[in-house]
């Protein structure tokens, strides 16, 4: 009994902590989901409507809202695996004993994640430009024409992939570098004593061992990926003719552009429910896979 | 005619439960305010503005016996700062507002009227940019004091012009369509004849300001788009980009507004005063001569164009309004305009300031004394900025091909519709009290 006591003291600071900036808010925005409250309900309650379960159903009638949720299912769809293979790809590189000034790379490579955006938003803007930039200067020299990245509809997106994957793969890098350094080289070498190529080293020895620490790092990509609103918003503000606009800035217009709190709690929710989802999923997979 | 939804005082309770539900939804932006007891003013202030008041005051400060305090705000954050204030009861006494947001924060209920106050003044309103003066107003009183103007108007290159075979700027949408059509012929493939940008609505907004029909009908209650005045405007603003006069560019894809206008990039611009200060600055000595202002053409001559800028309003919550109303009027006297002008570059919204020789003889700001006799508020009501929002949306995705040019005006009544609902909800049911 007294020890029990005890035990909640220990834990009650994180539980109230949770409670005030967790649970207290996220009750506020479920119920707030289910009304109209704007400007106006901001000035007199009197103006607030409870409006049920149509903020939900408007949202399947605006036709911003699916152009969002595709716009963001192309991120991550491309953009997931992309991130993944780079920073699996930098990570195989950096370990290989024959790589050398390791430290210098793994540096370099990491550098991009703890630059500020904005910074690398104007670079990539200049490189980017279409008439000025080096990529399409680049493209030139194999004879193709200047593209538009940041201005045409098609393209747009796949420029903030790339932006995207440049900015981010060293963080999985640095975790995958590790889980790498941690396979026994015995193994290694008992594949090379029975013959094994270095691919089938990479399929059987590699992948498998990794196949946890892969796990994790595809549910934290996934999970950022959905949540796709800073490059957006630094690079082409969620145009050309909203190609770039994600959920997550469609809910930011909505509830801080707009103030349109109860609609936008409603896409809150329906983000949060959509990424619970994919993420039960890919546990899923992941347990298929792993008990065959 | 905004509305303005009083607040009972039964409500007090309500309202503090909501301001605990909004102080949950975005914690601690309002901390570091506390509310102040002493006489001093407290005075939010955005961007350039913010920084030169402070200089400003000191006369008043010495003379008066009125302490002000300036609390600096970017322009990016001071929307949501404003609104959160209000919910966490932590407005300042006296704040500066873009004059597009006046007509949210009087629907708010937290602005001091000061219509009573001006009449008992040094301050003439007919003095004033009848335009400017008219977006202070709502629901039959005055709830700001015009500090300075925005407008749009034409930024241009006489010596292009010159190229294609025009000594004079357009004063009519015919003449400048001949001249677009001559530019783009001079300037080849490669260059344009105007940069209209397809992240900003205000060029499309004055260009139907223009126009005799309003762009809400029925006391702002539902969209008035389909009307002939917004679908000519709309005509007239797409064949820019269709006939190649003006390209499907951001400002995000220009990079650098300043130096293509140097280059030739474009040879019509439309944009604001605060480009006069940018164009000397950025542009060589060798360009200054290259470049001038001019009126906005309109239909039939000369047109009308945004009344914009800034305004000085007094919270109702305030315990100073005194004081804040003597730094108003302080900041009103046309040799304080003149100063701020000096300093900022800002044009002031009283005729009397104009007098002052260095105004007359800056020969960009000719076009804007000019301009000021013709601007037209946008409709005023909160939901404005998402509406004209809603415009420029609509017109990148027809330059891209996303929606047909014919349909665009029903598309963008029925989002306006669903925009106002609230409005028309609030409206029916006062009326039916």
């Amino acid at each position: 009994m007294k020890r029990s006591y005890a035990g909640w003291i220990f834990v009650a600071p994180a539980l109230i902590a949770m409670a005030v900036f967790f649970v207290v808010p996220v009750a506020t925005a479920l119920a707030m989901s289910f009304t109209d409250f704007d400007i106006y309900a901001l000035a007199d309650l009197a103006n607030l409507r409870f409006v049920g379960f149509d903020n939900y159903g408007r949202l399947l009638h605006t036709p911003l809202f699916w152009q969002a949720l595709l716009n963001t299912l192309y991120f991550v769809v491309l953009g997931v695996p992309l991130s993944i293979v780079a920073s699996l790809g930098a990570a195989l590189l950096l370990h290989s004993p024959l790589a050398r000034l390791k430290a210098f790379y793994r540096t370099a490579l990491f550098a991009p994640v703890v630059t500020t955006l904005v910074a690398v938003a104007i670079v990539w803007r200049y490189l980017l430009h279409p008439r000025y930039g080096w990529l399409n200067y680049m493209l030139a020299a194999f004879g193709i024409d200047p593209i538009d990245w940041l201005g045409d509809p098609h393209w747009a997106m796949p420029a903030i992939i790339l932006l995207s994957v440049w900015k981010n793969f060293g963080y999985n890098m640095i975790i995958l570098l590790a889980a790498l350094q941690a396979v026994p080289t015995e193994l290694y070498e008992a594949a090379r004593i029975d013959g094994a190529s270095a691919w089938r080293q990479l399929r059987d020895i590699t992948l498998p061992a990794l196949a946890p620490v892969l796990l994790l790092v595809s549910v934290l990509t996934m999970a950022g990926h959905f949540q796709l609103f800073a490059e957006p918003y630094v690079m082409t503000q969620g145009g050309p003719a909203q190609r770039t606009l994600t959920v997550l800035y469609f809910m930011y217009e909505e509830g801080f552009k707009w103030w349109s709190l109860g609609s936008a709690s409603a896409v809150a929710f329906v983000l949060f429910a959509i990424m619970f989802t994919v993420t039960l999923l890919q546990l899923r997979v992941a347990r298929y896979t792993e008990a065959r | 005619m905004a509305c303005r939804i009083r607040e009972p005082s039964a409500d007090r309770k309500r309202r503090a439960l909501l301001r605990a539900a909004v102080g949950a939804a975005a914690p601690a932006l309002t901390a570091g305010c506390a509310r102040e007891r002493d006489a001093t003013v407290r005075f939010w202030a955005m961007g350039r503005e913010g920084e030169v008041v402070g200089e400003l005051l000191r006369e008043l400060e010495r003379n008066a016996g009125i302490r002000v305090r300036v609390e600096q705000l970017p322009w990016s954050a001071a929307h949501e700062k404003l609104l959160t204030a209000f919910a966490g009861d932590t407005t300042p006494d006296l704040c500066q507002l873009g004059n597009t947001w006046l007509p949210e924060l009087v629907a708010l209920g937290a602005l001091e009227p000061l219509g009573a106050r001006v009449r008992g003044s040094s301050i003439d309103a007919g003095d004033y940019f009848a335009g400017i003066w008219d977006t202070n107003t709502a629901a039959g009183d005055l709830y700001g004091v015009p500090w300075y103007i925005d407008t749009r108007l034409l930024f241009y290159r006489p010596d292009l012009l010159a190229q294609a075979g025009y000594a004079a700027p357009p004063r009519s949408w015919d003449e400048w369509q001949r001249m677009l059509e001559a530019l783009k012929e001079t300037v080849g493939r490669d260059r344009y004849a105007i940069l209209l940008p397809l992240n900003e609505f205000e060029p499309l907004v004055a260009l139907s300001l223009q126009q005799d029909e309003p762009l809400l009908r029925d006391g702002d209650r539902w969209g008035n788009f389909r009307s002939e005045g917004f679908r000519r405007a709309l005509r007239f603003y797409l064949s820019m980009f269709e006939r190649g006069f003006a390209p499907a560019a951001s400002n995000n894809q220009i990079a650098n507004v300043w130096n293509e206008f140097g280059r030739g990039y474009f040879s019509f611009y439309i944009s604001g005063p605060w480009n006069i200060g940018e164009f000397k600055r950025r542009l060589p000595a060798a360009l200054q001569s290259a470049w001038m202002t001019a009126p906005l053409p309109g239909p039939r001559g000369p047109g009308a164009s945004i009344a914009g800028g800034s305004s000085l309003v007094v919270f109702r919550r305030s315990r100073n309004k005194d004081a804040a109303w003597r730094v108003v009027e302080y900041l009103a006297q046309p040799a304080v305009q003149r100063r701020f002008h000096a300093l900022t570059g800002n044009l002031p919204p009283r005729r009397t300031t104009w007098d002052d020789p260095a105004l007359k003889r800056d020969p960009y700001a000719r076009a804007f004394f000019d301009q000021l006799e013709r601007v037209r508020p946008a409709p005023k009501v909160p939901e404005w900025e998402r509406i004209a929002n809603e415009m420029r949306v609509m017109v990148e995705r027809v330059v891209h091909g996303d929606v047909a040019a014919e349909s665009a005006p029903a598309e963008l009544d029925a989002r306006a519709d669903r925009i106002l609902e609230k409005r028309r909800w609030i409206l029916d049911r006062r009326a039916g009290r």
